[in-house]
């Protein structure tokens, strides 16, 4: 501050800095410091984040690179956590692609009458958030006369089949040239060789580039922890497709896997009064799927993207 | 490697770097009560947004407005501008080494700190954005799973990565030889700053190709995308250190900014042309030709089915954009005694091209979705908060590396 704190000694001129040196660095310290202390106090919330997620999350690697030893720890853990944060016993199986099998799906617009029932039925078999009325399904109502999909209305309401109206599901496509696999940073999401796109839960990082890039508005965002009551959580669960989901991660549609790969169909075709939706595998000759779509003129949405759609929508 | 081999009369780098880099906090931190003032607000707003991040990412991002139909918001609107921001820093480096002006080679050190700084914050934006902040090791190389070269993300992690480092070299080279009271060898950096504009372009290239390589979303899906951001990045780094400069000379003693500003205002003269031509014909294809590609572009600009969020801003970032436009393009505008208009015209720009790559590109790829619902988006309160809270910390970034090079743009004006 003054430079006449030595006014006899001029060959110190130095000093009178030195000393303002070390207060002005205690007082920038204690800046730091009580800077510092409010970062902590700011961001204090990320500790109730930081207590939902075990280390063994944490450090848990890729699905395709677990050990049948790890794969069996990571299902243990995740059961435990189901039973505690849900109050539900449940069981988590690692299904895996039944060689031969490619799965594709078809629905019937001639015979869908717009009812619902199947959106309501993916709601309660994967575990969807009760809050959000969350499905992998959505229904356009359409005038009839168009395929065009912008003259259709996802929110209609009243009484269903409408008379100028037809019915258009929408869920995913399990698209063979998936838009949403390529955009992936992290490889979370991958085509499994029965044709089904997964998502792995535990690694995808909630980027929503993949929900960017379908175009069928197939994959939903956990915009927060789902919310089931114990009585309705869906038991019967796989890794993969329907076990209740963390917060922050994208999830979609996998055919029911859970179900398909052990012989079951999927809950939307169970629950389809109408018989519009028709499933199989592709790849055997004698199949009910196999012979509609030989025989009957078929049409696929979006064809123009070149994402080469698994599921095929006809008239009769 | 030259660390082993330097002569014994001169420190070592081993010993002087640490000194350097103590140096220049210190300097950093040195500064007016005004200067005190600016940085304790700035801290302020930057703890309001780490808080309302902590509380995102403890509650779940239900906290923004974000649905999933319009999945990406105003982080990702930001993002994309912060990239055009670090990208126009190079129309300072263009000018230096490509033509030799020697008046802007003096200062092009502030478009290479702008760069770090608009780096940072881009990826602040981006883990701000993640649903899942705490697997972002699945993203490195190596340590994760990268899926590179397929996902136009990774790409993105790479150059703006690079181009963080590039800079960070270059200035942190500039600076510590001016330290050591050396004279900067060209071999160290000059292959650097060629290297780094043409680094510049791809990170804004790249980031175009996050969005127009999507073929559900024909909003995006345009390939005049790259060019256009282009376009705008080179009307917003330029404004942005405009104001800057003018600023600088009004609180610094540093000394021949009038020639690099006159420089950077004829820059924007043309690129604000070019940006608004681009916009121009982009409309003419989308309206005269009409179709589905047509809905977002109609709703962005008119409203779709009594749906009409975004037409206020739209309108908003054209008249700023065409003000700033005619404004740039009056000779009489650098006149010295007309800063104050210099600065306004800047800021129109500035912030019309904020809403035009943000709120007016951005959101309207997801309106309508791509069933064709009309959801709409405005941003939340904690959203705002964070994008404060970031912008705050990318300017307290800004303002000491601008402090630390002070001493070295104060004498590049002596000799
Ligand atoms: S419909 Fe969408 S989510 Fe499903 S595979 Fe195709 S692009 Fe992916
Ligand atoms: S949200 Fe998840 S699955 Fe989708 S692209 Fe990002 S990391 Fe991959």
């Amino acid at each position: 501050m003054t430079d006449t704190n030595h006014p006899s000694r001029p060959d110190l001129p130095t000093l009178p800095i030195i000393e303002n040196f070390s207060r002005r660095a205690a007082i920038k310290g204690g800046f730091a410091t009580l800077g510092a202390a409010a970062f902590v106090a700011a961001i204090s919330p990320l500790r109730h984040a930081a207590q939902n997620t075990s280390a063994g999350e944490f450090m848990q690697n890729h699905y395709t690179e677990l050990t049948p030893e790890q794969k069996a720890d990571v299902i243990a853990r995740l059961e435990e956590e189901a039973k505690e944060k849900y109050g539900a016993e449940v069981t988590i199986g690692d299904d895996r692609p039944i060689p031969g099998t490619k799965f594709v799906y078809a629905i019937n617009l001639s015979v869908c009458n717009g009812n619902g029932k199947c959106v309501e039925a993916c709601h309660k078999e994967n575990n969807h958030d009760r809050a959000t009325n969350q499905s992998y399904i959505r229904v356009i109502e359409m005038p009839k006369g168009t395929m065009d999909m912008e003259q259709g209305s996802t929110t209609y309401t009243g009484a269903v089949p409408k008379d100028d109206k037809f019915y258009l599901p929408v869920q995913c496509q399990q698209c063979d040239e998936p838009p949403c696999v390529d955009v992936c940073p992290v490889k979370a999401t991958w085509k499994e060789d029965d044709g089904i796109v997964v998502v792995d839960y535990n690694w995808c990082i909630g980027c929503r580039y993949c929900e960017a890039a379908c175009p069928y508005h197939a994959r939903r965002f956990n915009w927060k922890q789902p919310e089931v009551p114990a009585e309705e959580v869906n038991p019967d669960q796989s890794y993969l497709s329907n076990r209740i989901r963390p917060v922050g991660v994208v999830e979609k549609c996998t055919y029911c896997l859970h179900r398909t790969r052990r012989g079951k169909l999927p809950a939307c075709l169970e629950a389809c009064p109408t018989g519009a939706r028709v499933f199989g595998n592709i790849l055997d000759p004698e199949s009910n799927i196999r012979w509609l779509l030989e025989n009957k003129r078929v049409y696929i949405l979006k064809e123009e993207l070149g994402t080469k759609p698994a599921f095929f929508y006809y008239f009769d | 490697m030259t660390t082993s081999t330097a002569p014994a009369d001169k420190p070592s780098y081993i010993a002087s770097y640490p000194r350097f880099l103590a140096r220049s906090l210190w300097q950093a931190t040195e500064g007016s009560l005004g200067f005190y003032a600016w940085m304790t607000l700035l801290t302020a707003l930057f703890l309001v947004g780490a808080n309302a991040w902590a509380n995102q990412v403890a509650g779940g991002m239900i906290g923004t407005h974000m649905t999933d139909q319009v999945s990406w918001g105003l982080y990702i609107a930001n993002f994309t501008f912060m990239v055009g921001l670090a990208a126009g820093g190079v129309m300072m480096v263009i000018p230096a080494y490509l033509y030799h002006d020697r008046k802007m080679h003096d200062v092009v050190i502030i478009g290479e700190l702008l760069a770090i700084a608009a780096i940072v914050m881009c990826l602040m934006f981006v883990v701000a954005d993640l649903g899942r902040p705490d697997r972002f090791w699945h993203m490195m190389p190596g340590l994760g799973k990268f899926n590179f070269p397929i996902s136009m993300l990774t790409w993105d992690v790479i150059v703006l990565n690079g181009y963080l480092l590039l800079n960070l070299h270059i200035c942190g080279y500039l600076l510590y030889m001016r330290f050591l009271g050396r004279e900067p060898n060209p071999v160290w950096y000059v292959p650097f700053v060629m290297l780094s504009i043409v680094w510049a372009i791809s990170i804004h290239t790249v980031t175009a190709f996050l969005y127009c390589g999507l073929g559900g979303r024909p909003f995006w899906n345009t390939a005049l995308l790259a060019p256009r951001f282009l376009a705008s990045a080179f009307v917003s780094g330029p404004a942005f250190i405009i104001v800057t400069m003018v600023l600088m000379k009004k609180l610094t003693r540093v000394q021949g900014l009038d020639q690099p500003i006159a420089t950077l205002t004829k820059i924007v003269r043309v690129t604000i042309l070019i940006n608004l031509l681009m916009v121009a014909s982009e409309l003419f294809t989308e309206f005269y030709t009409g179709g589905a590609h047509v809905s977002a572009a109609k709703y962005l600009f008119f409203g779709l089915h009594g749906k009409t969020g975004l037409v206020p801003w739209t309108w908003t970032a054209i008249g700023l954009n065409v003000t700033a436009a005619c404004l740039f393009l009056w000779p009489g505008l650098l006149a010295p005694r007309l800063r104050w208009l210099l600065v306004s015209a800047c800021v129109m720009a500035f912030v019309g091209t904020w809403i035009e790559k943000g709120m007016g590109l951005i959101i309207p790829g997801f309106i309508p979705s791509t069933l064709h619902q009309i959801v709409e988006y405005a941003p939340s309160l904690l959203e705002w908060k964070v994008t404060v809270g970031i912008w705050a910390f990318g300017l307290m970034v800004f303002t000491i590396a601008i402090k630390t090079a002070l001493p070295t743009l104060r004498q590049a004006d002596q000799d």
